[in-house]
């Protein structure tokens, strides 16, 4: 392509404007970074922006101490791994019978797993089925009723779809069944899309907040972000917390930064690896969905 | 699979048998998956019927009594309560300016990648634009109470700095309402360019060669060739967010509420928590749940047939 001079200063208002959108995108994290390493009378007198003044790391110590808050942390990432596996396992077991083409009743298996995409009972009714089951204030209610999604399943489906039939036309001439087929052949080659469900299923569950909320009054099961949002929300937050420093003005907002780093983390450590794989997880999802 | 009846019925007989031998295995499979779709998303569905009956929080759904009014008593209060009201015009409002707002944003950002002339600075701005919707929305309401706080928050902070006056972005309700907004669209724009960037591939290069050769500028490509490329994407889309126009999150609006903006940022998902869940209003509750479904069905399907009338693809 013959570029013109009007071109290369159309594309420096580009470069400029993507700057500015990375800017947007990260501030508001230095910012808390900053805060939570700054000391508490630095933040008192308005004076950190994005960079800490009087760098200590008082605050992550603090919050290391308190016994629940590192609880919190820990079941989440308990529960987190059993939610993935768990939900990986469904979703397998649920997406790859269908691409079966010639397994009966195949139209109306995927029918009754569609249409629960575009109605559902609404928040009351499954409240209610919970209660019914015995599940609520129950830990098992944070794995079992959201544990498939139907919007991953068609993404694995469409992935397996992917996969030449010849393969499984050929392994089933050489006397392999179907579950043999899956383990040995799909499987494996569907790495990619397994990284993408899993890396969604446990943003998922590490990120969910209102099943907590709604279903589980246990305080010892509270996943991380229900203890973040009384934290963050409590004017007075020393019920929450053991920790004294809570109540300190200053300080409770260095302590406040440090609980939401912690809690976010884990995650931006995580997806930066796996971008190849959900971008085209995400673009699988919607041409099929 | 087509059986011709001129076959012996002992030989389809026999295929039947085969069949099953090879393929029980999938059936077995599916049975655990069938199962949750039955009991987590069906059988609630049986519950519904609580919205035509009297609230009582103690007896078997079943023999609870129906609700007067030939059962709709329950639709007749929600529609005569004030908070109802309210929340059903703050749930339109929010989603339709989040519809307004929110709906182009990644697209034009799309179109920005799309121009990007180097490669590993565009990936390192995707990365960095996906990052948000990673974070929960407990987290970015953290973030904003930080951010936006009068006094404290670095937004007022370099207001003040450059003379101006401190903005209540989160106490106020006519600036809550744009901070809910903004926030959203920072949250989500980067990630929904994801489709539309994988659109923009599908585009061949030929077309663009050409219009070069034609003296066509940037602008004019990106009328001409990009945004058509675009064109069954973005109607698929926004099928979608009319079919959740009635549709409400509950996090992001829970996480960022406060007891000053409650009159904007009650929506129904709220609603429902606070008279459902907490005080145990279950009849009325439901049938606002209810409501709030079919809307959401009617709206996709409208707006599902309205694409297909102007010669679009639609959804299905």
């Amino acid at each position: 392509m013959i570029k013109s001079k009007t071109a290369k200063l159309g594309d420096w208002v580009v470069v400029f404007l993507c700057v500015l959108l990375i800017l947007i995108c990260l501030l508001p994290l230095l910012n808390i970074v900053a805060r939570s390493l700054s000391t508490a009378t630095a933040l008192v007198r308005n004076e950190v922006l994005l960079w800490p003044v009087g760098w200590n790391l008082d605050a992550y110590q603090t919050v290391l101490k308190d016994a629940r808050y590192v609880w919190s942390l820990e079941w989440t990432a308990i529960l987190t791994v059993i939610c993935t596996i768990w939900s990986m396992f469904m979703t397998i077991l649920c997406a790859y019978p269908l691409t079966y083409d010639h397994l009966k009743g195949r139209r109306f298996f995927n029918t009754l797993i569609i249409l629960t995409m575009y109605f559902s009972a609404g928040l009351i009714p499954n409240y209610l089925l919970l209660k019914d089951l015995s599940l609520l204030n129950n830990p098992l209610v944070l794995i079992i009723p959201n544990c498939l999604s139907v919007f991953n399943m068609i993404i694995m489906r469409s992935f397996f779809y992917g996969i030449p039939e010849s393969l499984r036309e050929s392994a089933e001439l050489d006397g392999a069944g179907p579950v043999r087929v899956l383990v040995s052949i799909y499987l494996p080659l569907s790495t990619s899309v397994l990284a993408t469900l899993a890396l969604f299923y446990a943003v998922g569950r590490w990120n969910g907040f209102s099943d907590a909320l709604m279903f589980l009054n246990r305080r010892e099961y509270y996943p991380i972000q229900r203890l973040l949002y009384d934290i963050l929300h409590s004017s007075n937050s020393f019920e929450v917390s053991t920790q004294e420093g809570f109540t300190t003005p200053g300080l409770a907002e260095t302590l406040r930064m440090a609980t939401v780093a912690f809690a976010t983390v884990p995650v931006l450590l995580i997806y930066p690896w796996l971008q190849k794989y959900f971008i085209t997880g995400v673009t699988i999802g919607a041409e099929k969905g | 699979m087509d059986i011709t009846p001129a076959r012996a019925p002992r030989a389809r007989a026999r295929e039947t048998i085969t069949y099953w031998k090879r393929y029980w295995t999938l059936y077995a499979l599916l049975a655990l998956p069938v199962a949750f779709f039955v009991i987590f998303r069906y059988i609630p569905m049986a519950y519904i019927q609580i919205a035509f009956k009297k609230n009582n929080i103690v007896m078997n759904i079943w023999q609870v009594p129906w609700a007067n009014n030939h059962g709709f008593e329950n639709f007749i209060k929600a529609f005569s309560n004030r908070d109802f009201r309210f929340a059903l015009r703050n749930t339109i409002g929010l989603n339709l300016l989040d519809l307004l707002i929110g709906f182009p944003a990644p697209i034009l950002l799309a179109l920005l990648l799309n121009e990007l002339p180097f490669r590993r600075f565009k990936r390192f701005t995707q990365t960095i634009a996906y990052m948000p919707h990673f974070l929960s929305w407990i987290i970015i309401s953290g973030l904003a109470l930080q951010l936006f706080a009068p006094t404290s928050g670095l937004v007022n902070i370099l207001i003040r700095r450059m003379g101006g006056t401190a903005v209540p972005f989160l106490d106020d309700p006519g600036h809550w309402v744009w901070t809910y907004i903004l926030l959203g669209v920072w949250q989500s724009v980067g990630w929904n360019t994801i489709i539309y960037l994988a659109a923009l591939t599908n585009i061949s290069p030929e077309l663009y060669e050409a219009a070069s050769v034609d003296g066509a500028g940037r602008v004019r490509k990106i009328w001409h060739i990009t945004l058509p490329g675009l064109r069954p994407t973005i109607v698929t889309l926004l099928i979608m967010s009319l079919g959740r126009i009635l549709g409400s999150e509950f996090d992001r609006p829970y996480a960022m509420a406060n007891k000053l903006v409650t009159s904007v940022s009650n929506v129904l998902s709220i609603f429902v928590y606070n008279n459902g869940i907490k005080s145990s209003q279950f009849s009325l509750t439901a049938a606002v749940g209810l409501f709030q479904s079919a809307v959401c069905v009617m709206f996709l399907l409208a707006a599902n047939s309205l694409a297909k009338k102007f010669g679009e693809r639609g959804i299905w």
